[in-house]
């Protein structure tokens, strides 16, 4: 029996060729139409937004796909969009500090605040987030956040030397002390170490020159300017001890996997990365964008958020942390986002030891980059 | 009176077999060139490039000093590289020639190629297990009581990477070249007295000259334009030219002084190509 079958289908008759034919063609266009009900979201996000383990339920749930377009760095983000036509991207990632120009230069749609349920926010300041509004108009989301300070490897630096920047000019990391190679962060964090605490962006020139000073005294114990790969694998084979312009975002990922690596938060304050959902200007899925959204900041989301595979980052709700307390109680005691904990990132928010990242604002981006180059060069 | 074959003769038989040449030269090298010679001369506002014909590009990069540090490294790093290369394939491209069967030479050169089949990024995150701290070298160096040596993100590492790119290549071209040297001339050397190692440099290395040179200029033109070896294996530490074509994007998206960068390159380049050619065929000229 099992062979006529096989015989059959290895060589069918002629009227079995035309009966699958007929079939095949008759079952057309349901398949057309399953694969038109499935639509397209066109991303805009830093590197890991569009992978399967944050927006694969989403896509499921939804019948949707996205198709992320990954960039590295804000000013890669403002470019991309402005050499692409309206309508282009969906949805945008963006760094906060961005998202004042995304608003200026007209790349962004108004979002309606009763959509989103600001009132679960863990600290205040998520709500109102600087440059997310505008004339009292929504125009973009906050969705995770992360700390940057010190990070480095526990065998060469103790947590109470960590606890200063002065770590980096420690004789024992002389050329192990590798820069993360973009200006802003790492010259952020020399800023801070120069006492500017809350002014951290805005110096005058003699505040500048400083920090290009103290930045210069740094250079005989790097070892390194590194992208995300680069730093990674310099910090998990030990090549180098210490990371200036990074945090949990990178360490997080190594110390998950057993790496002898940490970061912390130093007495001289660190700096906050914030990532916000923008829905693209001319956006024709501004419905489906403002569900995906929300999804982020369901409890669900937040914890894949906390989770990702690519950088973890803190939860902004309460709804969120009590989920990911409930689920992931270790993830969630490793990043201190119990409360209570010393090292909670809202507690440090609240004590005044964390400085949002932004934009020189006495000197221009060009400046920085100038002496970025020249720092590298010396 | 003869008639010529008008087949071989009439212009549009030359041009079709010219054709295909000249319109890949200008649509995928002159016209990209002088996109790019235009472009270092716009401006950029807003994130975005703005047609313009001002000179603050060129000013603003050729009056930096971290440009002309990154040049001088760049071109310095290149032509040790180069050296090494050349020096090191020389005896392994003369065994290839001379001291084995053209079977084991065709077999060589196959497994030469080989890594150009691969990824030169994997290849180069590859030399991080064998040169890193705790990596093999190391390892086998703390055997006898010897290390632990920092190789990666240093000079010695971009010299690494480097030398992965080119020394395939460098010893396939020589060997080419070293197997046309006319053995009677060897031997006519020999029969004259002349020792090997004589012998090598007054009679074979001028008559491979050209093949030794271009392989010098191959080298010299992968190595200076290299992004992957300088940023993964040297640490940018300090940053090459094209890792500085990468900052000047990266930053600020100033592909104007960008452009910049890449034509002064490219001049660079040219003026190296054209004088190891003349160095390569000029006594021959002259004879």
């Amino acid at each position: 029996m099992a062979k006529e079958i096989k015989n059959s289908l290895l060589k069918p008759s002629r009227r079995e060729v035309l009966k699958y034919a007929g079939a095949s063609a008759l079952a057309m266009p349901f398949v057309n139409r399953a694969w038109a009900q499935t639509t397209e979201i066109n991303m805009l996000a830093w590197y890991g937004h569009g992978e399967p383990d944050i927006v694969g339920e989403f896509e499921e749930a939804n019948n949707v796909k996205f198709k992320p377009k990954y960039y590295a760095g804000g000013d890669n983000m403002l470019a991309l969009i402005a050499q692409s036509p309206p309508g282009t991207y969906d949805v945008i990632l963006s760094d906060a500090e961005f998202v004042q120009q995304l608003n200026a230069a007209g790349y962004i749609e108004e979002l309606n605040a009763a959509d989103y349920n600001f009132d679960d926010m863990l600290h205040e300041d998520f709500t109102k987030f600087p440059g997310h509004w505008a004339d009292g108009k929504l125009h973009s989301v906050m969705v995770r956040f992360g700390h940057l300070g010190v990070s480095y490897n526990k065998n060469a630096i103790t947590a109470e030397e960590a606890q200063s920047y002065s770590c980096f000019w420690k004789e024992d990391v002389k050329s192990k002390v590798g820069h993360f190679d973009w200006h802003l962060p790492s010259l952020g964090m020399i800023s801070l170490y120069n006492g500017n605490g809350a002014g951290l962006w805005d110096l005058d020139d003699a505040g500048w020159d400083k920090v290009q000073e103290t930045t210069l005294s740094l250079r005989p114990q790097v070892g390194g300017y590194f992208d995300y790969g680069g730093t990674f694998n310099s910090l998990k084979n030990g090549e180098m001890l210490a990371m200036c312009g990074i945090g949990d975002w990178i360490t997080g990922v190594l110390e998950k996997d057993g790496a002898p690596v940490g970061s912390v938060v130093p007495k001289e304050g660190g700096i906050q990365w914030t990532e916000s959902y923008c829905i693209g200007k001319g956006s024709e899925k501004a419905d489906m964008v403002k569900k995906f959204i929300q999804y982020m900041l369901s409890p669900e989301g937040q914890v894949k958020s906390a989770q990702m595979a690519a950088y973890p980052g803190f939860c902004i709700t309460k709804a969120g942390r009590a989920k990911l307390n409930e689920v992931d109680k270790k993830e969630a005691e490793r990043t201190g986002q119990v409360d209570g904990m010393p090292n909670d990132p809202i507690t440090l928010v609240k004590e005044g030891r964390i400085h949002y990242r932004d934009i020189p604002k006495q000197q221009s981006l060009e400046d920085w980059n100038d002496f970025w180059s020249e720092y590298k060069n010396a | 009176m003869a008639q010529s074959d008008p087949n071989k003769t009439s212009i549009a038989y030359r041009m079709t077999w010219r054709m295909p040449i000249i319109v890949w030269q200008f649509l995928f090298f002159i016209g990209p060139l002088a996109l790019m010679v235009a472009m270092s001369f716009f401006l950029v506002k807003n994130y975005r490039m703005v047609e313009a014909f001002e000179m603050k590009n060129w000013a603003k990069m050729f009056g930096r000093d971290y440009f002309w540090d990154s040049y001088l490294y760049t071109f310095g790093l290149a032509t040790a590289a180069t050296l090494i290369c050349t020096l090191i394939a020389f005896p392994a491209s003369f065994a290839l020639a001379f001291k084995v069967s053209a079977n084991v030479r065709r077999w060589a050169i196959f497994l030469l190629i080989i890594p150009f089949f691969t990824s030169y990024l994997v290849r180069t995150f590859s030399w991080y297990v064998i040169l890193a701290e705790s990596g093999v070298v190391n390892a086998m160096l703390g055997y006898v009581g010897l290390g632990p040596y920092t190789m990666l993100n240093t000079m010695f590492g971009t010299l690494v990477g480097y030398l992965t790119l080119t020394l395939p290549l460098v010893i396939i071209l020589q060997t080419i070249s070293l197997a046309q040297v006319d053995r009677s001339l060897i031997e006519a050397a020999h029969n004259l007295g002349c020792g090997r190692m004589r012998t090598v440099l007054t009679v074979i290395v001028p008559l491979a000259k050209v093949g030794l040179i271009i392989g010098a200029v191959f080298c010299f033109i992968l190595s200076f334009g290299d992004f992957v070896a300088p940023y993964y294996l040297g640490g940018s530490k300090p940053p090459t030219l094209p890792i500085l074509i990468i900052d000047q994007t990266k930053s600020g998206q100033q592909w104007p002084r960008a452009a910049v960068v890449a034509i002064t390159m490219m001049v660079t380049l040219f003026t190296i190509a054209f004088a190891a050619i003349y160095a390569a065929y000029a006594k021959r000229g002259r004879t």
